[in-house]
């Protein structure tokens, strides 16, 4: 059995630990609000980008965006992970490191090759260990997302699509569903599949002011950018709430490690004082 | 009712109006565009300026938008604004300091590319007070 100083020191540096876990708790919970907030509020511009994407892939306009064309062969892909910066948040960075391990694999196997964006210190840590082609990365990009941040890297990206190094975009990050759930997924970016949503039928197209090229270029730039922006919002409130979570449990496991140390301390404490007891008792005995 | 609208007003950071209407106007890049009801799919970059929506059975709301891209289909509007503000919302008094800020700013930029940004600044906020003007008159 331990000593009981053994037993105390323990005891002591599990409660500053559970200190530690509670305040990262109560902070993690504040962003979290301000994250979703931000989140939410994101969304009906991404909602309605990606509808006006949908209606124009299946416009037939006179002018096919690069973008829009499906590509016979797919040689190359292009990565975007969207990652945090930091880590005791849970199984977030985990899980979407192994859902972009295996798709990677898949890949490599049906012989294409990929080249990674990093969007967070997590991933682009994930990717160097692997080896793998890192074009650009971001990092660093605090408690609310910001474009003027992204748009370099998107824009290599971007480049990279049209100028031919890949054939395909695909984006990871993970999507919010509610405090307690957050789930990686994949998505494609490039070209644009427009199967998601209802457009009218039949054959038909927009009138362009002031013309078709001009006005496509911006607004597929605009999607593309707006998705990978509701992306990383999305992924930071997954962040701030998988933190909450993992946070929380942290310091309930830290109490209960502390109710059972304190069990055994008294325990330990309650056999000394009986065996000085017996002791005295039998000393007395023998004079 | 039939002969109506749906429009939709996004910016980046969250919705500014959702509902049905009557009859729109936006500054389009090529012109002030009026859309009514069943118009032919239209898209195009607007300018800074005012959207006009007279919804259906109520009085007309005046939205500035800080240039982005409109979408037209036969019931839909949706104005993508990379800024966009109530008309009730803005403030007159920090629209015209703004201004004022921005055409010191003017005077002392050195480069191209500080110029071209500057009087970027100077047509949206030029916009916010005509909006607001139009707003004065409309009451």
């Amino acid at each position: 059995m331990p000593g009981s100083k053994e037993i105390r020191t323990k005891i002591k540096s599990v409660q500053n630990t559970r200190k530690i876990t509670k305040a990262m708790e109560m902070v993690a919970a504040s962003k979290m609000r301000k994250a979703q907030e931000r989140m939410r509020a994101a969304r009906p511009y991404g909602e309605k980008i990606r509808n006006v994407a949908a209606h124009i892939s299946h416009a037939n306009p006179e002018y096919r965006h690069p973008f829009l064309v499906e590509r016979d062969t797919v040689k190359k892909v292009g990565i975007i992970i969207i990652t945090t910066d930091k880590g005791l948040c849970g199984g977030l960075n985990t899980n979407i490191q192994r859902l972009a391990l295996n798709k990677i694999k898949e890949w490599q196997t049906e012989g294409e090759s990929f080249e990674v964006c990093c969007i967070g210190n997590k991933g682009l840590g994930f990717m160097q260990r692997m080896g793998a082609n890192i074009v650009s990365h971001v990092t660093q990009m605090g408690d609310r997302p910001q474009m003027e941040k992204l748009i370099g890297s998107i824009k290599v990206m971007l480049d990279g699509y049209t100028h031919d190094r890949f054939d395909r975009l695909m984006i990871f990050y993970t999507k919010f569903i509610n405090t307690m759930k957050q789930e990686p997924v994949l998505e494609q970016l490039l070209p644009l599949s427009g199967e998601k949503l209802g457009a009218p039928e039949g054959a038909w197209d927009y009138i362009y002011e002031p013309e078709a090229k001009a006005v496509l270029d911006q607004v597929l730039m605009r999607y593309v950018e707006a998705v990978i922006f509701q992306a990383l919002s999305e992924n930071m409130a997954s962040e701030q709430s998988a933190r909450m979570v993992a946070m929380k449990s942290a310091s309930d496991n830290a109490g209960n490690v502390i109710d059972e140390l304190t069990l055994i301390y008294n325990k330990t404490r309650q056999a000394a004082i009986t065996k000085e007891l017996s002791e005295i008792v039998g000393g007395a005995a023998a004079v | 009712m039939a002969n109506t609208l749906h429009v939709d007003v996004v910016s980046a950071e969250q919705s500014v109006y959702s509902g049905e209407a009557e009859f729109v106007v936006l500054p389009g890049e090529a012109g002030e565009l009026g859309i009514y009801p069943q118009h032919t799919p239209l898209i195009t970059r607007i300018k800074p300026g005012s959207v006009r929506i007279k919804p259906v059975g109520g009085d007309e709301e005046l939205i500035f938008v800080a240039g982005g891209i409109l979408e037209v289909q036969p019931k839909v509007v949706t104005v993508l604004a990379d800024t966009a503000i109530r008309g009730r919302d803005l403030d007159e008094a920090k629209a015209t300091e703004a201004m004022k800020r921005a055409e010191e700013a003017r005077a002392k930029a050195q480069d191209q590319q500080e110029i071209a940004s500057v009087e970027a600044e100077l047509a949206t906020l030029a916009a916010q007070l005509a909006t607001i003007r139009k707003l004065r008159q409309g009451r």
